[in-house]
């Protein structure tokens, strides 16, 4: 091969191209290799380290669940055509991958009620700041108001984008467990751009979505002269069986975390962002969008397309810098989706709405564990503990249970001290509640206890 | 079936003649499948399902008393109604129309498509790491945080920038992490800068990524060597300008040899040098962007470390930064306590949710501590190959690329697709179909749909963009010679056919699932989704 290069050693061909300065005169500094089989014991022995869903009896949600995946995901992931391709840039060797787009757009689509749909961004919070650029792109507005109710990294991820958009992040607080509307359509002024909540809310609260998309646009035309913000959710797609889907609610943009649907908990990712949004916006939507064309004999058969949006046709003027998405993880969402079907998802919808609604009332029976509110909940609840939640969390783990969230170790809001936040999948049985209660329960008691036992005027508050 | 049959890689791909349609007898593999696409929304039947629901094992309470009626769903969402069988029947039928890594060439220039060892896939599926929370309590995820901790240090020794933030999800998303540093960099000096330089071979997401993160697009020009005009950077770089965006190797796949003084000039007027990790496999154990004098570097796990890509993700990108911009790094890191345990560090030490106290860190860009599927597999690679075995990647895929080159600059190719500039390469390399175009009269995209009868992904194509007809070629260490030689020879053979007649590449492909999409029509009135009954 040298020879065909024309050139007298491997050496020869980076001295001529990589000046002496800059090249690295030493090996890297790292370990040596290893054998297949001691690198998979290694990480066999670093996963054993870790406590997974597999080990406890886990409550843990706030963003991600412990959802059961399908066997068929997992075989179909597997598969070298669907594992392996690069984003289908030549269509006619890609028309599964494209088909698959095709597929996952028309579910979200018909999920969320809302006609157009790409074919997913990274995961939920950075969906919901790429919504944010989306309605400055729109309407170029320089404010957008949150919900409180949306989880801290939503809110922290966007204020992050916002700084580099060049605009305010508002926050609106909650009342009763939901958005305050009183100060919801307060905070939304002339120069709002987008009014974004999210559907169930952080704390599990069912949220009055066509109450606040209406506030939101009656609140802007009211304004003088003032543009009308694009109202913006971020739904939980394993809800929206049972739950009025965005587009039926006055919703402009629905973006959500798709890791619930097929995708396993990974420690936080490789998931998929859903972004559905009404036809207007479909120009100035970010990410790959797969389209239905025909080949020159006539055959059916589908494209990238609208690639004038993206980055590596436009570039600075795209709509979006995204390349790379979730292909993969959205092919498990719309496997998902079709596994569960047109009755699976009503079906898994009211046992979960079921199952959560008897964990909260048997958990709020406890003593020093009260709801957080009284609003609808669907597939999470919401607690506040009359005790230390970290020292809660750490006697139930001793029982192997890990009883939920401590929200205040996540959010730092002072207001979120004591909240537990409780998720119930279903894979989270009557018996496995049933053990949260009494774990839970005796957890609180003790720490009161010990309470007692410090500070002798804690136990009368 | 797939269409990519080592046996017949050589073989005439069989066109006749004039006849655009490839008659049965003169194609060599059977096709992908050619029946009518059939979305799975178009299959199935009222009533039938794959999900059986767990039983309702909490005493019933009427929906309407969870729920108010105001608030819930009136219709079900038309989801398709089919059994297992035929999902798996579906879905394995429609991946058959796909091509893939693990069938054949992918020399998809940038892309950096080499094998994915199937280890990765075996070790990110233990329940220790594929059933791990994110939210789970540090001590009782020691082992995945001392894995995050042993990958950031790796991507700070091999990029020699020594602080790695993890959180990206892919490598448009670490530039705008890195833009967004920048930033913070110059705010905190209270300085307003306006301005990024972006060479004109840049890759597109940098001048997207440049107007999200609120700066304005200047472009720098190319000299003749295919580096960065000198000159030109010079007379741009002033006091407005933050950062200059660079790759090197460029996307024209050479070494800049300037660097040194390219990065002693950004410096000299205050700005950042961001380095684009896409080329990062030519470099691996040979140079790193730190000792180049970058201050920011954006890896692509998925491209330089094996994550599978999974037909466009998910990927993950990483940044590595240097002293000067450490403190604005995203959160959250993993830090190493004394006591040897592992923790996630949300800035100035602080735990969630207490970060912005006192913390410079530009913040989160998503939720929780990044793509941790694609960790595992990037450290399994890391720890499979060690130092030298990573050296040996980037020299091998340098060496494939020069291989390749030289093949191609044989008589009866060189003459209709010159390489662009330089005359060696590093991993990749772009020649130019614009005397192909004039002489042959069939265009780069030609070429690259008769690659396809052929059994051959094609390289990219008109990228970058100041190269006429550019067909950029990026082989990497995973070929073989076999099939260099292959690739090679199926481009002078199409070559050769055009000479004779140029309307059989002009009407390719022949044996893929569908042929030339009408992809005009598809963007005039876009059909986004089935028609649902």
């Amino acid at each position: 091969m040298l020879a065909a290069i024309g050139v007298g050693s491997l050496q020869e061909i980076f001295e001529r191209q990589i000046p002496e300065p800059v090249r690295l005169g030493r090996p890297l500094d790292l370990p040596d290799g290893l054998p297949e089989q001691d690198v998979y014991e290694h990480l066999r022995a670093l996963a054993a380290r870790n406590t997974s869903a597999e080990d406890e009896l886990s409550f843990l949600g706030a963003g991600m669940y412990d959802h059961y995946v399908p066997a068929l995901i997992d075989m179909l992931m597997e598969r070298s055509e669907l594992l392996t391709p690069y984003t289908p840039y030549q269509p006619e060797i890609s028309q599964g991958g494209l088909q698959v787009m095709f597929e996952y757009q028309t579910a979200i689509s018909e999920l969320t009620a809302l006609p157009v749909s790409n074919a997913s961004v990274y995961e939920g919070p950075s969906a919901v700041a790429a919504a944010g650029y989306l309605a400055k792109l729109h309407n170029d507005g320089r404010r957008l108001v949150v919900s409180a109710g949306m989880h801290p990294h939503t809110i922290e991820t966007l204020r992050t984008y916002a700084h580099g958009f060049g605009m305010d992040v508002v926050e609106v607080p909650l009342r009763d467990g939901v958005t305050d509307p009183d100060a919801w359509a307060d905070a939304i002024d002339a120069d709002t751009s987008a009014a974004i909540f999210a559907q169930p809310n952080f704390y599990g609260a069912v949220e009055d979505a066509a109450a606040l998309s209406a506030a939101a646009k009656a609140s802007a035309q009211s304004g003088e002269g003032g543009r009308v913000p694009v109202v913006i959710a971020q739904v939980d797609p394993i809800a929206l069986g049972i739950l009025a889907p965005p587009g039926e609610c006055g919703v402009d943009v629905a973006v959500g975390e798709g890791q619930s649907l097929g995708n396993r908990l990974d420690f936080g990712g490789p998931s998929f962002g859903m972004f559905a949004a009404r036809e207007e916006y479909l120009r100035r939507m970010p990410g790959r969008i797969a389209g239905e064309t025909v080949d020159v004999d006539g055959r059916r058969g589908f494209v990238l397309t609208l690639q004038t949006r993206e980055q590596h046709i436009r570039r600075e003027k795209a709509t979006s810098n995204i390349c790379t998405s979730q292909a993969l993880n959205a092919l498990a969402g719309v496997v998902y989706l079709t596994w569960l079907g047109r009755r699976g998802i009503v079906e898994l919808g009211e046992l979960l709405l079921a199952r959560t609604h008897y964990a909260r009332e048997a958990l709020a029976g406890l003593d020093g564990v009260e709801k957080l509110h009284e609003q609808p909940v669907i597939r999470e609840l919401a607690l506040r503990l009359d005790a230390d939640v970290a020292a809660v969390k750490r006697r139930c783990a001793e029982q192997g249970v890990n009883p939920g969230v401590d929200v205040h170790a996540l959010s730092g809001r002072e207001e979120d001290c004591g909240v537990l936040l409780v998720a119930i999948t279903e894979r989270r049985t009557r018996a496995d509640i049933d053990r949260l209660v009494e774990v839970l329960g005796a957890a609180v008691a003790a720490e009161h206890q010990a309470a007692v036992a410090v500070y002798p005027m804690a136990g009368h508050r | 079936m797939s269409p990519i049959d080592e046996n017949h890689l050589h073989a005439d791909p069989g066109i006749d003649g004039h006849h655009p349609h490839a008659s049965a007898a003169s194609v060599p593999t059977p096709p992908l499948q050619r029946d009518a696409a059939r979305t799975i929304f178009q299959k199935g039947a009222p009533g039938r399902r794959a999900f059986v629901c767990p039983e309702l094992d909490v005493p019933h309470v009427d929906v309407g008393e969870l729920l108010p009626e105001r608030f819930r769903r009136k219709q079900p969402p038309r989801l398709p109604e089919v059994s297992e069988p035929e999902i798996v029947r579906h879905y394995v039928g429609i991946s058959k129309r796909n091509y893939d890594l693990d069938s054949g060439f992918y020399p998809l220039g940038s892309c950096t498509m080499k094998h994915n060892p199937r280890l990765h896939e075996r070790v990110a599926a233990l329940p220790g790491h594929a059933r791990l929370h994110p939210l789970q309590d540090a001590e009782r995820a020691q082992g995945a945080l001392e894995l995050m901790w042993s990958l950031q240090g790796a991507l700070a020794e091999i990029s020699g920038l020594p602080h790695v933030s993890l959180q990206p999800s892919a490598g448009s998303h670490g530039e705008l992490a890195g833009v967004l540093v920048t930033r913070a960099y110059h705010e905190d000096r209270g300085e307003s800068r306006h301005k990024v330089l972006t060479p004109d071979t840049a890759h597109g997401t940098n001048p997207a990524t440049v107007t999200m993160a609120g700066f304005e697009v200047v472009k720098l020009a190319t000299n003749a060597d295919g580096g960065v005009d000198i000159d030109d950077l010079r007379a741009k770089a002033d006091t407005d300008v933050a950062c200059l965006m660079l790759t090197n190797p460029n996307t024209l796949g050479l070494f800049d040899p300037n660097i040194a003084e390219i990065a002693e000039i950004v410096h000299g007027v205050g700005a950042t040098l961001y380095y684009d990790g896409a080329n990062l496999n030519a470099v691996m154990g040979l140079s790193r962007p730190g000792d180049m004098g970058f201050d920011i570097v954006h890896f692509n796990l998925h491209k330089s470390f094996t994550q599978p890509h999974g037909g466009g993700g998910p990927g993950s990108g990483p940044i590595a930064v240097s002293e000067r911009v450490a403190p604005y790094l995203p959160v959250p890191v993993v830090a190493r306590r004394e006591d040897g345990a592992y923790e996630l560090d949300f800035g100035s030490g602080h735990p969630e949710g207490h970060r912005r106290v006192g913390s410079k860190s530009i913040g989160r860009l998503r939720g929780f501590h990044g793509n941790y599927g694609c960790f595992v597999r990037s450290y399994a690679y890391i720890r499979s190959l060690g130092g030298d075995g990573l050296r040996d990647v980037s020299e091998t895929a340098v060496l494939n690329a020069n291989y390749l080159l030289a093949r191609l600059r044989q008589h009866g190719v060189v003459e209709h697709l010159p390489l662009a500039y330089g005359e060696l390469c590093m991993h990749e390399f772009v020649l130019s179909g614009g005397p192909m175009k004039k002489e042959l009269k069939i265009k780069t995209l030609d070429l690259a749909k008769r690659l396809l009868d052929f059994g051959f992904h094609p390289p990219t194509v008109y990228f970058p963009l100041l190269v006429d007809e550019a067909l950029m070629v990026e082989p990497t260490e995973t070929e073989t010679k076999e099939t260099l030689d292959a690739f090679a020879d199926a481009v002078a053979a199409i070559l050769r056919e055009a000479a004779e007649d140029p309307e059989i590449a002009l009407g390719a492909p022949y044996s893929t699932p569908v042929r030339r999409l009408d992809e005009v029509t598809a963007a005039k009135s876009p059909v986004i989704r089935e028609v649902l009954a």
